[in-house]
């Protein structure tokens, strides 16, 4: 039943056309809260990026001095960015393994997939004191500080998704139900793939 | 058709822990309901000290010169504290972690929160905002007294009261509240979405649950508006970065070492989540009435299909409102023409609440219990304040009326006191199935009708005194040239008028807690009301709700008076063949 359907239901006319719920399946409620907590993310980001145009003075809609300095992209963000990936390949062979039953493509995708979680966010720490150490201060430039506070937004939202590795990891190694937790946490954790792509397209852009 | 014996979707969920302790009862408990009265507590409690710092301003505003403990700088802390407590901590919290968190799964036909967990969780971290912001009253310099807006870059410079510490706690706190809410939303929203019993269609959820749910979902999108302006506000007071801070002069010689900043981006950031925030705060509000007045008048809601559609719209609407509240920020007049359509705009869906909420009363059988009385004088706030929004939403009426009284008067009547009236009468209204007591008819009708006439004695005079030009904010007026005598006379006034509802609410809290324990028992389902939640099997339904069985929805919540039925109302949960026809009376 569509939305529209659903929306526009004359509650008020029911005795006698007690349809039995059409919706006999009903997604894991841990899955729609992901999604709902993805519009959460997109909007966090979306503010994030349209205050990063409005401070570095985009035409229109800058009501800043022209103060803003552009950060350069050292190899190691290319580097990270790979890493990330790599991450993600990792959950998805760990999720295929999971839906086709084959086991022995689990573990070591799980593994894979934690080991990469934690480089990449040794590599953003890496990073910055990469810049640090070249004088790129959180105070020193507007780009900085959203470079900074842009990249701890993003590791924050990685370690929540290595919580969730840590509960698949244990699941897998129990026995239990792990199937779930793997599928929702690589899903997630594609989705902050595509969060980091766009956030560094916004620093190679600008 | 479907029979009662088939397990129900929500049936299928893993059984509950009943925890057997008094600290895992009540204390550590991951029951909705128990989650709901920690919630409710809390915002009470902070929101009587918001009452304390509203009734000192009105002291200082009435009478200046004679409190001499009311310092300026004094009076614009409690000014920023009263603000920011009673629209976040207050409103917010009792409406959505509240009422949101006991109505929700009763309402839905659920045995909890679908993560209960993280429900608990929600709520200890909204206590520790809570916590964090008192704990600004108590550090040197006390709180912020940057106006509950705090606009930089008057927010961290050295002449704002609590530059130093009190602004850093309430930055950290907001944070924290906002992770809490994300916390408790999106267990509203996938509630909602996910456990509700068999044969609760969306359009059969009584329009309480319909406010709740949208008003979840917006909360979910508009507090990162706050978060990242908390955020970046906090590096900039810390860290020394130039987000919002431009390149200034502090106490006239001394370089802050800010550069570039720009102050409207916080504007954008916090209107952006400040303008859907009324509407958090209202949906519920217009939710809850819309059940409270169908109940009492023994109708159904006029126009069920068009009240959620309306909420669904001014939900979305209020997104695209936001600069509204920036008209003085000297921004492109094609810009303020866009928003002051937008505004204009969201009056057509409001105006239909308005007009179905008069529709349900017409001709019903109206009972003017306590909840109603409530019910009906939110009806005379909320067009008031709506009314005056119509004047604040056009740009050319604005500017002379913007930062006055006549702009505290009307969010005071469309956001403070309109939410607040019908958060009594909910409290009226539920109560006895909380408690399991009634409370004391004649003392709540003697608190309605002090509160309801003091707010008018408080709030309208206000708007004169805003046409008049009286500045808002001001510690006091001393001798202003275009300020006539009567403008003092008329804030003596409202100052009395404010200690007396100040006062009145004693008689609300004394009824509730003796009525706690010295109420007559109540009956499981005083009201004669339809929706599920007063159907439970026991009063106050205990840890799971509903016994056994989930309950099986076969009509919408609004079965009131229908021709040749036995009583004027028909549960939810009872079938039409007549089958099983036995509900209590």
């Amino acid at each position: 039943m569509s939305l529209f359907t659903r929306l526009g239901e004359k509650s008020w006319e029911t005795p006698g056309s007690d349809r039995p719920d059409p919706a006999t399946y009903r997604p894991p409620a841990a899955q729609v809260m992901m999604l709902v907590y993805f519009g959460v993310i997109t909007i966090l980001f979306g503010l994030v990026s349209s205050a990063y145009f409005m401070r570095m003075g985009m035409p229109g809609m800058g009501h800043a001095a022209m103060d803003w300095r552009p950060m350069p992209e050292p190899p190691l963000i290319w580097i990270n960015t790979a890493v990330l990936l790599l991450a993600s390949l990792a959950w998805e062979a760990a999720r295929i393994g999971t839906r086709r039953g084959e086991t022995a493509l689990v573990r070591p995708g799980l593994i894979a997939a934690g080991a990469l979680g934690v480089l990449f966010l040794g590599g953003q720490l890496l990073l910055w004191s990469q810049f640090a150490t070249q004088g790129y201060f959180l105070q020193s430039n507007p780009a900085n500080a959203f470079f900074y506070m842009i990249t701890t937004l993003h590791g924050l939202h990685l370690i929540g998704g290595l919580w969730f590795w840590g509960l698949a990891m244990r699941r897998a190694r129990g026995g239990g139900a792990a199937a779930l937790p793997i599928q929702l946490t690589a899903a997630y954790w594609h989705f902050l793939l595509l969060v980091w792509i766009l956030m560094l397209g916004l620093f190679v852009s600008t | 058709m479907a029979t009662v014996t088939h397990p129900t979707l929500a049936d299928d969920l893993k059984p509950l822990h009943h925890p057997k302790t008094f600290i895992g009862k009540y204390i550590w408990s991951q029951d909705h309901k128990v989650i709901a009265i920690q919630y409710a507590l809390t915002a009470i409690a902070i929101g009587l000290v918001a009452l304390v710092l509203s009734a000192l301003m009105r002291l200082q505003l009435g009478f200046p010169d004679t409190f001499t403990f009311i310092q300026p700088e004094n009076y614009l802390q409690y000014v920023t504290m009263h603000g920011m407590i009673m629209v976040v901590y207050l409103l917010t919290a009792i409406l959505l972690g509240g009422f949101g968190n006991y109505l929700i799964p009763l309402m839905v036909g659920a045995r909890d929160m679908v993560f209960p967990y993280v429900n608990m969780l929600s709520y200890w971290v909204y206590l520790l905002a809570v916590l964090v912001l008192v704990a600004s009253f108590f550090v040197p310099g006390g709180p912020t007294g940057a106006g509950w807006t705090l606009y930089p870059p008057q927010t961290i410079l050295q002449g704002t009261p609590g530059h130093d510490w009190g602004i850093i706690l309430m930055l950290a706190s907001l944070a924290i509240f906002i992770v809490g809410f994300t916390m408790g939303g999106l267990n509203y929203v996938v509630t909602v979405l996910q456990a509700r019993a068999k044969g609760m269609t969306l359009m059969r959820m009584p329009c309480s649950v319909w406010g709740i749910f949208v008003a979840s979902i917006m909360a979910l999108l508009a507090f990162p508006a706050l978060f990242v302006a908390c955020i970046m506000m906090l590096l900039d007071s810390i860290a020394g970065t130039s987000f919002f801070m431009p390149a200034i002069m502090a106490m006239g010689n001394e370089d802050m070492g800010y550069e570039g900043g720009s102050p409207i981006l916080f504007q954008h950031l916090f209107w952006f989540f400040g303008h859907p925030e009324v509407y958090i705060v209202a949906l519920p509000a217009f939710g809850i009435v819309s059940d409270l007045v169908s109940v009492h008048a023994r109708k159904n809601i006029f126009g069920y299909r068009m009240m959620v559609w309306a909420i669904v719209i001014i939900g979305a609407l209020s997104f695209f409102v936001w600069a509204h509240h920036m008209y003085v920020s000297g921004m492109n007049p094609y810009f303020g023409f866009f928003f002051a359509t937008s505004t204009l705009i969201i009056a057509i869906p409001t105006a239909i609440k308005v007009y179905n909420w008069l529709l349900t009363l017409w001709r019903g059988n109206i009972h003017f219990t306590v909840p109603m009385l409530f019910a009906i004088a939110f009806l005379f706030t909320f067009i008031h304040g709506g009314l005056s929004g119509l004047f604040l939403g056009n740009v050319s009426v604005d500017v002379p009326l913007s930062d006055t009284f006549f702009v505290v008067g009307h969010f005071h009547m469309v956001m403070g006191v309109s939410p607040i009236l019908v958060i009594f009468g909910a409290i009226y209204h539920w109560y006895p199935k909380i408690t399991g007591r009634m409370w004391n008819e004649t003392l709540g009708k003697l608190h309605f009708w002090i509160t309801f006439l003091g707010v008018y004695a408080i709030f309208l005079p206000m708007h004169y005194l805003g046409i008049l030009g009286v500045p808002r904010r001001y510690f006091e007026l001393g001798e202003t040239g275009f300020i006539p005598p009567s403008a003092h006379l008329a804030n003596q006034a409202i100052t009395i008028a404010a200690l007396v509802v100040f006062a009145a609410q004693m008689l609300f809290f004394w009824n509730m807690i003796w009525s706690l324990f010295r109420g007559p028992k109540a009956d499981p389902n005083p009201w004669g009301a339809a929706s599920l939640e007063w159907q439970t099997p026991d009063t106050p339904p205990k840890h799971g709700n509903w016994g056994e069985k989930l309950p099986v929805v076969h009509r919408w919540a609004y079965d009131y008076s229908v021709p040749g039925a036995e009583t004027d109302f028909i549960p939810q949960n009872v079938p039409h063949d007549g089958s099983a026809r036995h509900h209590p009376t």
